[in-house]
Order: structure tokens, then sequence, then C-alpha cells
């Protein structure tokens, strides 16, 4: 479903990505993990091509991501959901609207339609109730939320989050990450989900690709991932998962 | 190129026309305050600092002609746009920065939807039909001011001030006007969006692109104002 081939980016001088090359089947949710400033949420970027990678190729149900262009991208991009690191919702509208704009530009159904598309989708994300608000009155993990209901609004067979639970408390962090995991279920979405989420996100994905150094340096099942012997997976997943694990103490004794 | 994709996008449909409107809601009747007070002042020290000039060469019933044709063909569209711009070009541009820097312009083309049609294009058809309309208020209010300060304090007789100032004023003064506002305008839609669009990421991006979309747009009224002058009238 998704095939990227030897990607290369750079700016000026800095390589980001080194020749990245990885595959994502259809129904598969994959977890994309690496250092800050690794290249993953460009590399997400790239898949939509929302930039232009300097070398290699990439295909989204068989198209030429590169090759496409005007309605052909336009029609790609259609498929595809993509939730923001920080939601890009559109200040100067309602949840409501905001949910209802991809419908009401992009289709030709009626107003009666959009209602029960977007009231559905709301529901989904547990905000039935919030449709009135504009996104400064919501908290950091409903604008999550609506995000979400705003990538899915169009039915995409494939979702990109980029980092949806940066800025969240653990708790609502995890609530988002389950809320994800039953999207995916539910509909049979392909999603890449790019996160720091250690080890949290490894229960919800069936494989998951370490970016480092501009490379793909593994992609697999979380349980093999986790247990690789390669020192550069270890030392990520166990500072991690050290961090973690204080943090959890520290919750414990409140 | 950016100018010509946003005049090629406004010349062909759809164009927002909902937008538009708000648009010319935000730029051109919510100016209108800081116009009127403009227009006001500028007509009233007009009158002032011309009619002792006008008395020493004993033509001070032409006070009405100094002060119209001042207003019309000059200071009513330079410093109107000058007003537009530092209170609605800098909102626009900053609007448009944080769109760019909160990733919702990349979300408006992941939806199939055309930034440029749908950011852009109504900034800058609105500041393109406010801009004369705000003007000919400001050269209005302006005449009003001169009079109020030419009659009302310096003692000219009203009607030497708008009989003269219908002998001399002509046709081509207030159509030259007309043109230069509508030029304003476009610079002002067409800079302030530029460098909103352009903007660096994070607030120091966004301070950047709203400064220099301020001072460039004001430069260039006053550069593009002397070729036009100098082609117009």
């Amino acid at each position: 479903m998704i095939r990227a081939d030897n990607l290369w980016k750079s700016f000026g001088h800095q390589e980001v990505l080194r020749g990245v090359s990885f595959e994502v089947q259809p129904g598969e949710f994959v977890a994309l993990i690496g250092g800050s400033g690794s290249g993953k949420s460009l590399l997400l970027k790239l898949l939509v091509s929302l930039l232009k990678p300097d070398n290699g190729r990439i295909w989204i149900s068989g198209k030429d991501v590169a090759a496409s262009s005007g309605k052909e991208l336009e029609s790609l991009r259609s498929r595809i959901g993509f939730v923001f690191q920080g939601g890009a919702l559109f200040d100067s509208m309602t949840v409501y609207d905001n949910v209802a704009f991809p419908l009401r530009e992009k289709t030709s159904l009626g107003e009666k339609d959009i209602r029960r598309k977007v009231t559905g989708e709301l529901e989904l994300v547990g905000l039935r109730d919030a449709g009135h608000k504009f996104p400064a009155q919501l908290s950091g993990g409903m604008i999550k939320r609506v995000a979400l209901a705003r990538a899915l609004v169009r039915d995409p067979e494939i979702v990109l989050f980029d980092e949806p639970t940066t800025g969240l408390d653990p708790v609502v962090s995890r609530a988002v990450l389950d809320l994800f995991s039953a999207v995916h279920q539910r509909r049979r979405l392909t999603g890449i989900l790019v996160s720091h989420e250690i080890p949290p996100i490894f229960e919800i994905v069936q494989k998951v690709a370490m970016l480092h150094e501009g490379r793909i340096v593994a992609v697999e099942p979380p349980g093999q991932f986790c247990a690789s012997p390669d020192p550069v997976i270890q030392q990520f997943v166990n500072g991690k998962a050290s961090a973690q694990s204080r943090l959890n103490g520290g919750a414990s004794l409140t | 190129m950016f100018l010509g994709q946003t005049l090629l996008h406004s010349l062909t449909p759809p164009v927002k026309g909902e937008r538009v409107l708000r648009q010319i809601w935000f730029i051109g009747w919510k100016s209108m305050l800081v116009i009127a007070l403009t227009g006001t002042f500028t007509g009233m020290v007009v009158a002032l600092q011309g009619f002792p000039t006008l008395r020493r060469v004993g033509s001070e019933a032409l006070l009405g002609p100094m002060v119209s044709l001042s207003l019309i063909r000059e200071l009513g569209p330079v410093l109107t746009a000058l007003m537009v711009t530092g209170r609605a070009g800098s909102a626009i541009a900053a609007e448009i920065g944080i769109m760019r820097t909160s990733e919702q312009i990349d979300a408006l083309e992941l939806m199939g939807l055309n930034p440029l049609r749908y950011v852009v294009v109504p900034n800058v058809l609105a500041s393109l039909l406010a801009l004369p309309v705000l003007t000919a208020v400001f050269d209005v209010i302006g005449i009003l001011g001169g009079y109020v300060v030419g009659v009302g304090l310096l003692g000219l007789n009203g009607g030497t001030y708008f009989g003269e100032m219908s002998n001399y004023l002509e046709m081509k003064d207030i159509l030259g006007g007309i043109y230069k506002a509508l030029t304003f305008g476009l610079l002002i839609g067409w800079v302030c969006c530029y460098k909103g669009y352009h903007s660096r990421f994070g607030a120091e991006g966004v301070s950047a692109a709203t400064t220099q979309a301020v001072v460039n747009a004001s430069a260039l009224i006053l550069v593009w104002d002397y070729f036009v002058t100098s082609v117009v009238f």
C-alpha cells in the first residue's frame, strides 16, 4: 500500500534523509520512531507530497507520488487522512465546521448528509457535544480528537499521525492512542504513527520502524523490535523505558 | 509568480465570495473610523497650512481647490493606503503567517484545496475593492475638514470654498486618485499576503513577516506613487 524507495532529502548542507526505504502493507499500523530531528515528520510530509524528495520514489496504492500532480495528486491525497502535530484546526471555524469543511469543499453532499457524517465522526471521538466550540476553547487532547475526526470524515484508506500526543499529559496521551487504535481496528485503516510514546505505542501497532541517522534501521513487530540486539535500538528503547518507569513510579507515590 | 497565480485564481471560478465579503468587512468597514479620523485632520491641517500661504499671494479663494486637489490626487490615496497597511495589512500578514506555522495551510493543501485561492485571493480582492471606497471617504471627509477650518475658523466664504473647487477639479483628477487607490489596494494585498504566506516558523518568524509586510508595503506605496503620478497626471 505504501512503499518508499531510497528517499534522500537535504536542507542546505544538512542531509536529513539518506536513503530511506520501507513498506507498509494494507491494514497495517506502523509506529515510526527516532530521535528528535531525525526526519520522522519530514518523511510523512514526503509521503503526501507536501515536500518533494531530492531523490527516491514513493508509491501509494501503486501510484507514484512524485510523478503525480494536479487532479491525480488530489485524488491520491483524498485517500489519505493526516493528523497534524498541533491539530492544524482552522481557528475561525467551530469544531463542527472544521470537521464539515472537507465535505463542504470537496464533495457534493447536502447539508443533511454532512450533518449526519460529522455528527458520527464527532461521536466516534467522544466530542458530539463540542461542535459549537472554537479551537481556542478546546484542551490539547480535544484538539487531537477533532483533528482525527476531520482526518476521518472523508473515509480515507490511510491515516498518517504526526506526533499526535506531543504536549499531552500521560493519561490523555494514552486515551488518544487508545482512540487511534480503536479507529484503526474498526475501519481497517493503514496507518503510520510518528510518536515518542515508548512503550505505550508498542501495544497498538503491528510494526515499529526506527529512523536513525537518515535511514530506517529496523522494521519489526514490537516484540522483536524490543528484543533486538542492535545497540542503537536498545539505547533508544531502554532509555525511554527507564524514563517512563521513573514517571510511573513518581505518579504512584502521589 | 505569486502575484500572477493570485490574479489567475482571482479571475477563474470558484471565487470564495463569502470570504471576500468577510475580508471586505475586515479591511474596509473596520478601517472606516481610522480613515475618517485621519481624513478629517489631514483636510483640516492642509487648510490651516495653505490658507496663510495663499493669502500672501492674494489667492485665499483658491483654498477649496488646493485642499481638494491635494487630497484627491495625492494625500487621500497615499495616506489611506498607509493607514490600511498598518491596520489591516499587518493583521493579514500575521494571520496567514500563523496559518502557515500552525500547518493550517498544509491542511488545506492536503484536502485538495488551493491555499492561494482560499487564503490569499479573498484578501487581495477585498483590498483591491476596499481601497477606492476608503479613499473616497478620506477625500470627502478631508474636504469637509478643510471647510470647517477655512470657513469656520479662518473666515473664508463657504460658497467660494466649494465654488472654486468645482471650477478647478477635473474628472481626470478623480479618476487618477481612484486608479492610484486600486493599485495600492492590489499592492497591499499582494505584499502582506506574500510575507505571511512565506513566513518562517515560530513566533519570531511571524513577527518578522508582519514587520516586513508593513515596511515593504509602505515603502512600495510611496515608490509606486511617484511612478503612477508621473504617468497618470
